[in-house]
C-alpha cells in the first residue's frame, strides 16, 4: 500500500499523481515504468515515473485516464491508499553526451518525456523538445520542460499554440537529416511510426519508448512482446526502449487493440457485488 | 521405543479408494474444484490399508520425510486432528501437498502395498487430514512469540520459500518473504487454477506462517525495488533465492505475436491471478475463441487446456510426443480427458496465420514420428514432411516451458548461472557468501514439493551457518 500525497489536474482527464514510495524514489532511472493497482479490484497497468522526491520519499505519475483503471487511479485523492505499486522497472533510457537531441512526445507522452529530457540534459547534451498536444489547454508540465531543456516547441493540432500540425511536421519543419544526432520518442504509436518513417535514412539514432499491453511487468508472461528488428523482445524488461527504426509498429497496434470492445465493456460495466448493496 | 500396539487390523486387500469427483459435465462449466475429497468412511477404509510397516519406505521417499506411517495410523483411530499434527511436525502445506503434489512419483511410487496391490492413496489422506483440520481452524490460532534470531530474507513466495520461512521461524529467524506479484504462493498463486487449488486453502496455509511471525512483503522484485547488498545492508545475514522458472519458451515458429495467441503463463496469469474468468466483473480480460489448441504436454498444459473449456472453447492439446510421455500428473490428464479434452499426439505447430485484423484463425501442424532416444532417454520426435494440414483455431496456447526468472540474475554478475539456472555447491550455497537458491531457478521447471525439498535444506544450510552448529535435530 502506498500513500497519495498530492493530486493535481493539469489537463482536461489527465492527472498528476505524487505517491509515497521510498524505494522507487531511492533507485528509479530515467525512462523507468511502475504497475500500480489502484484498488483491490483493480487490474494491473503500466505508469511512467515522470519525477521524484528525496524528502517527501514520493514518485509522481501523470496519468490520462482513458479507461476503467486509469479512472480508477486518478479517483484516489490524497491521503488515500494505492493497493499495489512495483517498480522500477524495465532498463533506463539509453543516454549519450555531448550530443543535439531531439526529444519528441504527444499527449501524455509528454509527461512521460521529461525525466528522459532532463537526463539528456543533465548528461551534457544540447536538447530540444517537441511536444504536441490537441489545443492550447491540453499541454502539459510546460513550465518543468522549459527548465528542463535547451529549447522548446509546441505544436497544437488546431494551431492554437505554437505550430499548426503534429509533432512530426514540426520536426520536419525544424530539421533536416544532420540536425540530432540523437533522438528520443514516446506518445501514440501513429505518431512515434510517423516519427520513425520521417528519420529514417537521416543520420540520427531513434529511441521508442514502447507501450504494449503488460501485466506482471517481470518478464514473466510474454504478453507484452514486439518484434525489434525481426527478433521478439518482452519490452517490460527487455524496453521499454527500442530502436525507433526496427520497430514493427503495425504489430504493435494490432496487439494493442487486442481487447478494445473488452475494455469498452468493463468501463461500462457496474460489478454486480457491488450493486446489490445500493 | 516399539510402537504402541495397532487398535485395527490392516487391510491392504481393500479396493484403494477413489476420490470423489464432481460430475465431468457440471465441472466443465465451473472454477470449483474437481477433486472433493475422501468421506470419513472413505479414509477408515484407506487408512487402514496401511500395514504400518517397520521401515516405512514411503516416509523415506517423501522430499519433506513427513511421517506418513503415523499420520495414517491417526487417521485409522480417527483421531483426524492428531494426524494433521503429525503431518505439522514437517510442513505446514498438507492442503497444497495433498492437491498437487506429484506423489505418485514419490510417497506412493514407494508404498510397500503398491507391489502387490494398489498403493495406499497418501495424498489424498494428507489432503484429508488438512481440510479436517482447516474446518477447525480457530483451534490453530495459537500465538506464537516474535523471533528474536539473525534477519534472513527469502526471495519469491513460491513453494521453496515457503518451507524455508516455516523451518527458519521455527529456529528463531527473523524471516521476511519478498515477492515480485501483488500475491503470495508463485505458481500456486499464478499458474495452478482454483479448480485443483481452491485459493482459501493457499491463503490459509500461508496465513499459518503469517501468524507464526512471517513477515511477507508483496510489490517487490530484488534486483529492481533492492539490490541484494542493500538487503545484506539492511541487516538480512542470510538471502534465499527461490525466484522460480517464469521465463516462459515461446514456440518460434511464425505468426506467434498475432492475437489471441498466449503463452501458458500469460492465459494462466490472466486467469488465476487476475481472476479473468469472472470478467467483467473482474476487469482482466482473456480472449477465449470457440476453438482452441494448446501446445504442450506438461501441468501448464493441462491447466490452460481445462481453462479453456471451461470458458466453453472447444479444446485439443496438441503434443508433439505420445500419451505416456506426457509430464503431466495423472490424476490431470485423466481429468482433461473425462472433461471433454481432445488430444492430438505426435504433433506440432509449424505456422499460425491471422486474418486482416492481426487475430489467429489457422494453426499448421506437421505430424511426428519417433525416432532414436534422445539425451532424456526418451524417443526424439521427428516430423514426417508430407504431413503439414491447417487446423481453424482462434485461441493458441503455447504450454512448452520455462527458464529461470533472469531478472535477479541480470543485475547480479556475481550469481554463476548456467543456461540461466543459478548455480548452487552441495549446500545451496550460490557463487556468492550467505546467498542460498533452490527450487525452479536452480532445476529449472521441475515439482511442487522438489522445490520444497531444496527450501528446506537450504534452511538447514543457512541454520547451520548462521548458528555455528553442524547438525540440529
Ligand atoms: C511502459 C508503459 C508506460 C506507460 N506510461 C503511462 C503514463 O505515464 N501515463 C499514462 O496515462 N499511461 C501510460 N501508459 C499507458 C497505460 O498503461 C494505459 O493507458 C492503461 O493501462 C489503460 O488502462 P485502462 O484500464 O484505464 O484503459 P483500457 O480501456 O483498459 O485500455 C485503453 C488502452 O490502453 C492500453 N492498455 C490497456 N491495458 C493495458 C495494460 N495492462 N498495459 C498497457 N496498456 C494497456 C490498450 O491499448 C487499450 O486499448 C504506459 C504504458 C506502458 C506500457
Ligand atoms: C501451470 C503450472 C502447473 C503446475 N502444476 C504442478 C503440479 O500440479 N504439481 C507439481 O508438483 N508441480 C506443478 N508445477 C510446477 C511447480 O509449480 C513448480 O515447480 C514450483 O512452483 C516451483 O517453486 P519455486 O518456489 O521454485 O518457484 P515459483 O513457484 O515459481 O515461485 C517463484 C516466485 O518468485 C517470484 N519472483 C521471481 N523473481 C522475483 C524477484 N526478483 N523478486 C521477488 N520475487 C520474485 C515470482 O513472482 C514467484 O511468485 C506446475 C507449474 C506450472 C507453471
Ligand atoms: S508431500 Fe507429497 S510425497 Fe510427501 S507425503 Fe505428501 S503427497 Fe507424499
Ligand atoms: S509404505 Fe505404504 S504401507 Fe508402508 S507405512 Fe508407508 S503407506 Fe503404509
Ligand atoms: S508484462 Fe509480462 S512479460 Fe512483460
Ligand atoms: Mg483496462
Amino acid at each position: 500500500m502506498n500513500r497519495v500525497l498530492a493530486k493535481r489536474e493539469l489537463a482536461p482527464l489527465v492527472t498528476l499523481l505524487e505517491v509515497e514510495a521510498p524505494r522507487i524514489q531511492r533507485r528509479w532511472k530515467a525512462g523507468q515504468f511502475i504497475i500500480i493497482r489502484p484498488l483491490e479490484t483493480s487490474e494491473r497497468i503500466p505508469l511512467t515515473i515522470v519525477d521524484s522526491n528525496a524528502e517527501r520519499q514520493s514518485i509522481t505519475m501523470v496519468i490520462q485516464a482513458i479507461g476503467k483503471t486509469t479512472k480508477e487511479a486518478v479517483s484516489l485523492e490524497p491521503e488515500a491508499l494505492m493497493c499495489d505499486l512495483v517498480g522500477p522497472l524495465g532498463e533506463p533510457a539509453t543516454m549519450s553526451k555531448g550530443k543535439n537531441v531531439v526529444c519528441m512526445a504527444g499527449g501524455v507522452g509528454v509527461a512521460e518525456l521529461l525525466p528522459v529530457a532532463k537526463a539528456f540534459h543533465q548528461a551534457g547534451n544540447r536538447v530540444t523538445a517537441l511536444c504536441g498536444a490537441r489545443s492550447e489547454n491540453y499541454r502539459i508540465l510546460d513550465a518543468e520542460l522549459k527548465e528542463a531543456v535547451d529549447e522548446l516547441h509546441w505544436a497544437t493540432d488546431d494551431g492554437s499554440f505554437g505550430f499548426h500540425g503534429n509533432v512530426v511536421q514540426l520536426l520536419n519543419s525544424l530539421a533536416g537529416p544532420d540536425t540530432f544526432q540523437e533522438g528520443h520518442v514516446i506518445g501514440p504509436i501513429p505518431m512515434m511510426k510517423a516519427a520513425a518513417e520521417a528519420t529514417r535514412g537521416w543520420g540520427l539514432k531513434l529511441h521508442a519508448s514502447l507501450n504494449p499491453v503488460m501485466i506482471d511487468g517481470t518478464g514473466m508472461c510474454g504478453g507484452c512482446r514486439v518484434t525489434v528488428g525481426h527478433e521478439v523482445k518482452f519490452a517490460c524488461v527487455d524496453g521499454p526502449e527500442f530502436d525507433a527504426h526496427l520497430v514493427d509498429f503495425d504489430e504493435l497496434t494490432r496487439r494493442n487493440r487486442a481487447y478494445r470492445e473488452m475494455e469498452q465493456e468493463s468501463l461500462n460495466h457496474k460489478c454486480r457485488v457491488g450493486l446489490d448493496i445500493h | 521405543m516399539a510402537a504402541p500396539p495397532l487398535k485395527y487390523k490392516p487391510n491392504p486387500k481393500a479396493p484403494r479408494q477413489a476420490l470423489p469427483l464432481l460430475d465431468a459435465q457440471v465441472r466443465a462449466r465451473t472454477a470449483e474444484e474437481v477433486a472433493l475429497g475422501f468421506t470419513p468412511e472413505q479414509v477408515s477404509v484407506e487408512a487402514q490399508r496401511c500395514l504400518q510397516c517397520a521401515k516405512p519406505t514411503c516416509v523415506e521417499a517423501c522430499p519433506l520425510h513427513i511421517d506418513i506411517k503415523r499420520f495414517i495410523a491417526r487417521l485409522a483411530e480417527n483421531e483426524f486432528q492428531a494426524a494433521h499434527d503429525v503431518i505439522s511436525e514437517q510442513s505446514p502445506f498438507p492442503g497444497v501437498c495433498g492437491r498437487v503434489c506429484q506423489h505418485e512419483l514419490f510417497c506412493e511410487d514407494a508404498c510397500i502395498v503398491g507391489r502387490k496391490w494398489d498403493p495406499v492413496a497418501i495424498g489424498s489422506l494428507e489432503r484429508f487430514a488438512a481440510d479436517h483440520a482447516r474446518l477447525r481452524m480457530q483451534e490453530l490460532a495459537t500465538s506464537y512469540p516474535k523471533p528474536t534470531g539473525p534477519k534472513v530474507a527469502l526471495v519469491g513466495s513460491g513453494p521453496a520459500s515457503l518451507i524455508a520461512a516455516y523451518d527458519l521461524i521455527r529456529w528463531n529467524y527473523q524471516v521476511t518473504i519478498f515477492e515480485a506479484l501483488h500475491k503470495l504462493g508463485g505458481v500456486l498463486a499464478y499458474g495452478i487454477p482454483n479448480f485443483r487449488l481452491p485459493r482459501e486453502i493457499l491463503r490459509e496455509e500461508i496465513a499459518r506462517l503469517q501468524n507464526m511471525g512471517v513477515e511477507f512483503v508483496v510489490d517487490f522484485i530484488a534486483g529492481k525495488t533492492a539490490s541484494l547488498a542493500e538487503l545484506m545492508e539492511e541487516g538480512y545475514q542470510a538471502i534465499f533465492i527461490g525466484t522460480g522458472a517464469g521465463l516462459p519458451h515461446m514456440m518460434g515458429i511464425p505468426g506467434e505475436n498475432l492475437v489471441g495467441v498466449y503463452t501458458a503463463n500469460e492465459f494462466l496469469t490472466r486467469i488465476n491471478l487476475m481472476e479473468a474468468f469472472k470478467f467483467p466483473d473482474a476487469p482482466t480480460p482473456v480472449r477465449v475463441g470457440k476453438r482452441t489448441i494448446v501446445v504442450g504436454g506438461g501441468n501448464s498444459a493441462m491447466d490452460a487446456a481445462r481453462w479453456a473449456n471451461r470458458m466453453g472453447s472447444e479444446t485439443t492439446i496438441l503434443y508433439r510426443r505420445g500419451r505416456v510421455e506426457l509430464k503431466a500428473r495423472l490424476e490431470e490428464i485423466e481429468h482433461a480427458e473425462e472433461e471433454g479434452i481432445k488430444f492430438e499426439f505426435l504433433a506440432a505447430p509449424v505456422a499460425l496465420y491471422g486474418d486482416e485484423n492481426g487475430y489467429v484463425k489457422e494453426i499448421e501442424c506437421i505430424r511426428m514420428e519417433l525416432g532414436e532416444p534422445d539425451e532424456s532417454g526418451r524417443r526424439a520426435p521427428v516430423p514426417i514432411e508430407s504431413s503439414r494440414h491447417r487446423i481453424a483455431v482462434d485461441t493458441v496456447v503455447a504450454a512448452i516451458g520455462q527458464a529461470p526468472n533472469p531478472t535477479l540474475q541480470k543485475v547480479t554478475p556475481q550469481l554463476i548461472t548456467r543456461r540461466g539456472r543459478i548455480l548452487i555447491d552441495e549446500h545451496g550455497e550460490t557463487s556468492m557468501a550467505h546467498v542460498y537458491a533452490g527450487g525452479d531457478v536452480v532445476r529449472g521447471g521441475s515439482t511442487v514439493i522438489l522445490a520444497m525439498k531444496d527450501g528446506r535444506a537450504a534452511a538447514q544450510a543457512i541454520h547451520n551457518a548462521l548458528s555455528g552448529t553442524p547438525e540440529v535435530q
